[in-house]
């Protein structure tokens, strides 16, 4: 990281695993005893982070900018939080037909339409919003989900590879994908491409057929996935104008939506096809909703707002595969840790000879093709 | 306290102003109001439904707003070409259309910040991009560059004007040291607004039609052809409909900006040309689309074969001295060259940009019937607010408005 260079490249953690690996252990963890604490890139990041922004980090929403150790700022504060609390008890409670239920539901959204950037929330005010969320649809349609917010993990740096030899083009990623992250029926929103190209041809897109409706494999063709690739340096986070979307510590790129104002600048920078927009209201039908969601993931979405694939944040957070890799039938996907030597997708990187798509843009996507 | 007392005063004479006139102004304030009144049931309709009722999709996804914004933003930009020579080089023959030029600047920054927001998604959480209350990524978001300096342009152009005709509202001479300063400003300012917004595209390595150095340039030099051509324009219908002075020179000495503008477009267009079609790559591709058509499909083709043949043919004529001092052929012109420089800067460069898609799917795009609603309402309420402006400030430049001079 040091080391100078002209263009972004990749850091899977490679060499500064050096020191840790070296000893006889061999546990990265630092479980043997005889690791020495030293200043990691996470350390220094976080340091850096706290030196240019400092508390704010911390902070949720308006207090980003009124809690700051200033005596006129801070009257400033509490003037406008009262002031907002009393519009919203007006709000609420001068109504005198409306039931307990529609006064909770107003204070909830006042709350929810006035809240900060999840990306600047700490733990608690993230659990605030997910329990928030979760009462909100119970009071609306009567039923329980589970939302969670799990944060990243250290040493976790997810990647994907994708097997061409073996895909042939079932589709079953794709409507696992959309069932397992509640995307819109009506659009037929879908994450993942499957594009059907012909052989003798090499990775010829354009004349590539990704909506095919007939019996696969066909006759000399080949299949070819594509989705987020979960770039390193992606540069759809650069454009957002309000940081709705975001790289997270362990390599997946998200997104608020309910931080997202619906620009979509994200999506003319994205080089990859990889984000999705919401034209009009997304509809799942009731019993068809996935009810285990992550905040970042396959929570329901709104009219107008950015959403994409995040490796299915919900599952591989819990350790699990994401739904497009469980559920293809042939093999032609893998998913893992790419700072554990141990995995799969390490093998992968390893042994096969694998390549990425428009490498020459220099965004480093953690999505990589092999062949047999 | 009295400086307030006299802004009553003015605010009340403009509207005393703006609400008297012709059987004709009348009819015209009429007809904005209506076209408005339709624009914003249409846009309406595209709060209710989401952006669904426009014609864009995943793979076209900036369409006829956005090719309007870019188009306007180089209209206001455009101001600075009457502001430099009267401000700045003391040329004495500008002044009187220099308060007009910036008056459409104001109608045009105001007409862009309305198209920005009728293309969000989520206009009722655009606070989130309030720095302060919401997250503002400066200065790695291009976008944010842009809030900055179309705010910034639309206040200088709003306060220089307002200042002198708020000194000459009083009899008074307007200080130039009070707004030179400013008006240097924002000549520097003009340039940025256009190249920021040139860099807003330019920057995308994902879309190598827009990825391209010399876009930036090419917006400047557009947007220094129709700007001007729309001033002259305007400036001929305010001489035939009010007794407001504008001589024969100063139309010249502006149609002489839009030639060398034009001419300046072209070369660049024939660079741009030679550079995708001389050696073809696979980035070549939205051009082909854009002049050729790709795989039979060609919804763009008749619209950038006009705007280019109107540009030829006007900046040709423009070309020509003894034709370019015809008044009615300059006009003629000038009309050719404001629509053809609409067509390249909407069709001809944002649509384009999007076809083929990342992975060489071609999707075309067409405006629906409630998005061209929405862009006409929004050209309207821009009128509108020039027609305001512009009579206003005719009214005190000509001295019919004065503080303290109430004789009927």
């Amino acid at each position: 990281m040091s080391e100078k260079k002209k263009w972004y490249s990749l850091d899977l953690g490679l060499n500064r695993k050096k020191s840790d690996t070296a000893c006889g252990c061999g546990k990265t963890e630092g479980g043997c005893g005889s690791h020495k604490p030293e200043m990691t890139d996470d350390a220094f990041l976080e340091a850096a982070v706290n030196a240019s922004i400092g508390e704010e980090v911390r902070k949720d929403g308006f207090e980003q900018v009124f809690d700051v150790k200033m005596d006129r700022r801070s009257a400033f504060k509490k003037l406008t939080a009262s002031l907002l609390i009393g519009a919203g008890a007006v709000s609420t409670s001068c109504s005198v037909i409306s039931g307990d239920d529609t006064k909770e539901k107003a204070q909830i959204d006042w709350e929810e339409q006035f809240k900060g950037n999840y990306k600047l929330m700490n733990d608690e005010e993230k659990k605030a919003t997910v329990d928030r969320l979760m009462r909100s649809y119970e009071l609306r349609t009567g039923k329980n989900i589970s939302m969670t917010h799990e944060n990243a993990e250290e040493d976790v740096l997810f990647g994907y590879a994708f097997n061409i030899s073996k895909c042939q083009g079932y589709m079953d990623c794709v409507n696992a994908c959309i069932e397992e992250n509640n995307q819109d029926r009506n659009s037929q929103m879908q994450y993942i491409r499957i594009h059907e190209m012909k052989d003798g041809k090499g990775f010829n897109f354009n004349e590539a057929d990704d909506n095919y409706y007939h019996e696969v494999p066909a006759e000399g063709h080949f299949y070819m996935g594509t989705q987020c690739f979960h770039c390193d340096n992606p540069p759809c986070v650069e454009v957002c104008p309000v940081q709705a979307t975001w790289r997270e510590d362990d390599g997946l790129v998200v997104i608020d939506y309910d931080w997202c104002v619906g620009c979509r600048y994200c999506m003319a920078a994205c080089p990859y096809d990889g984000r999705r927009f919401n034209w009009s209201k997304p509809e799942v039908p009731e019993n068809e909703i996935n009810k285990n969601q992550h905040y970042l993931g396959n929570r329901m979405r709104k009219k107008g707002v950015m959403e994409k694939c995040t490796f299915c944040v919900q599952r591989s957070r819990k350790g699990q595969n994401p739904a497009c890799v469980e559920a293809c039938p042939t093999g032609a996907r893998i998913f893992g840790n790419l700072l554990d030597p141990n995995s799969t997708i390490r093998w992968v990187l390893e042994n096969k000879k694998v390549f990425r798509l428009k490498e020459d843009l220099g965004t480093e996507p953690k999505f990589w093709y092999f062949m047999d | 306290m009295r400086r307030f007392k006299v802004f009553k005063n003015l605010v009340i004479d403009s509207l005393d102003t703006i609400t008297k006139g012709s059987r004709k102004y009348h009819i015209w304030m009429a007809f904005l109001t209506f076209v408005m009144l339709v624009g914003m049931y249409c846009y309406s309709m595209q709060l209710q439904h989401g952006l669904s009722v426009t014609g864009m999709s995943d793979r076209v996804s900036w369409g006829l707003y956005i090719s309007n914004f870019t188009f306007l933003v180089g209209v206001a930009a455009a101001a600075v070409m009457l502001v430099m020579p009267t401000y700045v080089l003391k040329d004495i023959d500008f002044k009187q259309s220099v308060i007009m030029g910036e008056g459409i600047a104001v109608a045009a920054l105001i007409m862009c910040l309305a198209f920005v927001i009728a293309d969000m998604g989520g206009p009722s959480v655009l606070w989130h991009m309030i720095p302060g209350i919401g997250v503002f990524n400066f200065p790695n978001s291009m976008l944010t560059w842009d809030v900055i300096v179309l705010n910034g342009y639309l206040f200088l152009n709003l306060s220089i004007p307002f200042y002198i005709l708020f000194r000459r509202y009083q009899g008074k001479v307007p200080n130039p040291k009070v707004y030179i300063p400013g008006a240097i400003l924002s000549v520097l300012w003009a340039v940025a607004i256009h190249l920021v917004t040139a860099f807003l595209y330019q920057g995308l390595q994902a879309r190598p039609f827009w990825n391209n150095a010399l876009l930036g340039p090419r917006f400047l030099a557009s947007a220094f052809a129709a700007g001007p051509a729309l001033i002259i324009l305007v400036l001929a219908v305010i001489r035939s409909f009010t007794s407001f002075k504008i001589e024969d020179k100063t139309l010249n000495k502006i149609a002489m900006i839009v030639t060398v503008a034009a001419q300046i477009n072209i070369i660049m267009l024939v660079s741009e040309l030679f550079k995708e079609f001389y050696a073809p790559t696979h980035h070549s591709e939205s051009a082909y689309y854009l002049f050729f058509g790709l795989d039979g499909k060609t919804a763009l083709l008749p619209w950038i074969w006009t705007a280019i043949t109107m540009n030829v043919i006007a900046t040709a004529i423009l070309t020509i001295g003894k034709l370019r001092k015809n008044l009615k052929v300059l006009y003629f012109c000038c009309a050719l060259l404001f629509v053809a420089i609409w067509i390249e800067k909407g069709f001809g460069l944002i649509v384009p940009g999007f076809i083929p898609g990342p992975y060489g799917k071609i999707i075309e795009y067409l405006p629906t019937k409630i998005e061209v609603g929405v862009t006409l309402g929004i050209w309207a309420m821009g009128a509108f607010v020039f027609t305001v402006l512009a009579k206003t400030a005719i009214g005190i430049e000509l001295g019919k408005l004065r503080y303290k001079k109430k004789t009927s």
